[in-house]
């Protein structure tokens, strides 16, 4: 433990970057404000009253701990590896992004921002910013693409109901690189009141390092819970990964533990193939640079970005934070993708023999356990992050499987 | 004009850079690290040189030894704002977007410039993803990629326009991602032979100067640096510091193509820029009108209009037209 020569914990570097992966990549008139921030949270990081009030809002408001459950009928049905889940579907809001929110809106409240603004896919980065807004009597504006506002109505509704203003982002098709866009260009006009509340390890440093930490309760937790339950150490983490904060979450307490096994599950929409209709910027893509770093992203020879393919608007991202583009180049972590017909084979699944019903996002990761489980001993431990849950899909789903919910009356 | 053709050979530290057709041969030597590193074999390149000067001066000109040496070096935007403060005149500086609304009409456009007033062209340079830019200029780069619009279309652009502009200067203004995905090296020297003069790239701060602009200027292409309203006296510095060519003052917080700038929040930052450089200070976003051309450009060095005539190409007006428009404000900003 703790050798910092060996060690796969001690990024980014000054500049951001882990590797060649991340810096600072924003126009000159955001440039103080991500140093502002910066500044805060370097402060903030060895402070114990910040600390407190985070540990304070989330056994609290959050909920946490979440628990680390042994998915017994699943892992009984699958016939190999014992798996869990690490239940982060059960925080208030429903998801594992609140935890990120909390910490950046402290933040915000310390460097006496009083709007806040966010980018959202599924709505749950939306949704858990507009409740922490609503707790602290903060505005709250959330963009959004037009086509999740479509397909994740009831996150639309919900911000609404807790005080948010919602806009639709009509450019591009309408999915959330097109809300982050739109998120850019609010704060480049609003700098002196408002703070940008990023939700995925993605966007200019210090975001992708700060986001991981306050996601990396979920991993501490973890750590903690497994060893209480079997005494050690897990033998391999899976988690779906759309900008990769859930993911980053679970992963990062445990990059140096170098018999743990780490793999991301990236949206493989209709399939990882030459049409790019998928998410899969790892598996799919190469390196670019887009919202103020560098990292994975799925583009055309032009370095034009293109548009990406999923049928889960969390993870419906061209780009990837630039720490899994680290881990994947140095081989510390695999990147694998999944389908929307395997997710939603899962998703199934997760109900039927658990009670759970998963959001679109994890039932990727879920998915990937489905298929290796199998093939793993009885005796090999598999924590799968169960990142949200899944209130917010029933409408998709029963698209995706033929139902009309007027069907039921 | 007329095209040289070089053979680099190596000597000692130096590069040797032998013109293939001129009389007497012409020979240059330079501590060219950026040519020496990639000629491990002789290559060719062919470079432009201006009809009326000298071939010599020229090819020192457009290939700097290295950085301490082109300090010293007048790039052809310096010459343009040497010969504008000369005559006492501001310049007029123009945006439109390569491509649109297709490769022909803004080549059109882009030729009829220099005789509509304008002193330097920005060519903007077609990006999914502008997130500096205004519903206006968003529209603009979405139709120029609608109709197959690319980084290296937007050479052969520039290059298409030296032939039979020699003087007014180039500037590509753009994202990064581009130019990172065609390699930057491969981009600087294509960006060299198509006689591009500066690069404003949006998303590259002072921070990340190692990626483009550092090498930008070991070429001899200007890097030319936004500064904001936010950019504060402790930083300005910072963002001077490798900016050449001119400074881009962006008149306000925000986007293009939306507010208007406002002349009592603008006056006291360019002062404050002046002090800190002797670069000419030119002022951008929010100018729409020859009146407005006409005060900041007389605040600064010169004036920035983009959005104004985006909007004329996007609309359908004939190049002629959107052109007569360009002229009324190149004569305010002159005038
Ligand atoms: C439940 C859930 N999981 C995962 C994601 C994807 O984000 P990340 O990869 O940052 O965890 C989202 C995003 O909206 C989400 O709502």
């Amino acid at each position: 433990m703790n050798d910092l020569f060996n060690s796969f914990m001690t990024g980014p570097d000054e500049n951001g970057r882990f590797g060649d992966f991340g810096g600072r990549f924003v126009s000159e008139t955001l440039m103080p404000l991500i140093l502002a921030l910066e500044e805060q949270y370097e402060h903030a990081k060895t402070d114990e009253t910040f600390w407190a009030e985070m540990h304070d809002l989330w056994t609290h408001y959050v909920g946490r701990p979440s628990p680390l459950y042994h998915a017994e009928r699943l892992t009984e049905k699958l016939g190999g590896a014992k798996i869990y889940l690490k239940r982060d579907e059960l925080n208030h809001t429903g998801a594992h992004k609140i935890n990120n929110v909390l910490g950046q809106i402290i933040l915000a409240r310390r460097m006496g921002k009083t709007r806040i603004i966010a980018e959202t896919g599924a709505g749950q980065h939306g949704v858990a910013t507009a409740t922490v807004c609503a707790k602290f009597g903060l505005k709250c504006v959330v963009y959004m693409g037009a086509h999740d506002v479509e397909r994740q109505a009831p996150n639309v509704f919900r911000m609404k109901l807790l005080g948010a203003e919602v806009i639709p982002v009509t450019s591009g098709r309408g999915t959330l690189k097109d809300a982050m866009n739109d998120a850019l260009r609010d704060w480049v006009t609003n700098v002196d009141d408002t703070f940008y509340c990023i939700g995925t390890v993605a966007g200019p440093h210090p975001y992708p390092a700060m986001v991981r930490d306050f996601q990396s309760i979920i991993g501490k937790e973890a750590k903690e819970q497994m060893m209480a339950a079997e005494g050690r150490l897990p033998d391999t983490l899976i988690a779906a990964i759309g900008g990769g904060s859930n993911a980053m979450g679970l992963f990062f307490p445990f990059l140096d533990d170098k018999d743990v096994n780490i793999i991301g599950v990236e949206a493989g929409g209709k399939g990882v193939n030459a049409k790019m209709e998928h998410c899969a910027s790892l598996t799919g893509g190469r390196p670019g640079v887009l919202h103020g770093n560098r990292t994975y992203l799925l583009q055309d020879d032009d370095g034009q970005i293109l548009e990406g393919f999923s049928i889960s608007a969390g993870l419906d991202y061209p780009g990837i934070g630039p720490e899994h583009a680290w881990l994947h180049e140095i081989g510390r972590a695999q990147y694998v993708s999944i389908t929307d017909v395997e997710a939603l084979e899962a998703f199934q699944l997760c109900c039927d023999m658990e009670g759970i019903i998963p959001a679109l996002e994890p039932s990727h990761a879920l998915a990937h356990v489905i298929k290796i489980a199998p093939t793993l001993p009885k005796d090999h431990l598999i924590i799968m992050n169960m990142c949200g849950r899944g209130d917010k899909d029933i409408f998709t789903v029963a698209k995706a499987l033929g139902f009309e919910m007027g069907d039921f009356a | 004009m007329s095209k040289h053709s070089f053979i680099i050979d190596h000597h000692g530290g130096a590069a040797v850079f032998l013109c293939t057709q001129c009389e007497p041969e012409a020979q240059l030597y330079v501590h060219a690290r950026h040519f020496l590193d990639n000629a491990l074999a002789p290559l060719q390149v062919v470079m432009d040189i201006r009809d009326n000067s000298d071939g010599r001066q020229a090819i020192e000109r457009s290939l700097p030894n290295d950085r301490t040496d082109r300090e010293g070096m007048m790039t052809r935007i310096d010459d343009k704002f040497a010969t504008l403060q000369a005559a006492g005149k501001k310049a007029f500086v123009t945006y439109i977007m390569a491509g649109d609304t297709d490769y022909d009409t803004s080549l059109e456009v882009m030729r009829g410039l220099p005789a509509a007033g304008v002193d330097v062209i920005e060519l903007g340079l077609p990006f999914t993803d502008p997130v500096a830019d205004g519903q206006t200029i968003q529209l603009a780069g979405q139709r120029a990629l609608d109709a197959g619009q690319t980084l290296k279309k937007t050479l052969a652009m520039a290059k298409t326009f030296r032939e039979d502009d020699t003087t007014t200067p180039i500037v590509i203004m753009g994202y990064y991602n581009p130019i990172y995905s065609m390699g930057v090296d491969k981009f600087l020297t294509a960006a060299v032979d198509a006689g591009v003069d500066g690069l404003i790239i949006v998303d590259l701060p002072p921070e990340e100067d190692a990626e483009l602009c550092l090498p930008a200027k070991e070429v001899g292409i200007n890097f030319i640096r936004l500064a904001t309203p936010t950019t504060d006296a402790k930083r300005l510095p910072k963002v001077i510091e490798n900016t050449s060519g001119f400074i881009y003052y962006v008149s306000m917080n925000g986007i293009t193509g939306t507010a208007t700038a406002q002349v009592n929040a603008v006056a006291p930052e360019v002062t404050r820029i002046k002090q800190a450089t002797d670069l000419p200070v030119v002022i951008g976003f929010g100018v729409k009108t020859p009146e407005a051309a006409k005060t900041f450009a007389d605040l600064g060095d010169g004036v920035v209009v983009g959005s104004a005539i985006v909007e004329r190409i996007g609309r359908g007006d004939a190049p002629a037209d959107v052109l007569a428009f360009v002229k009324t404000l190149a004569d305010a900003a002159h005038s």
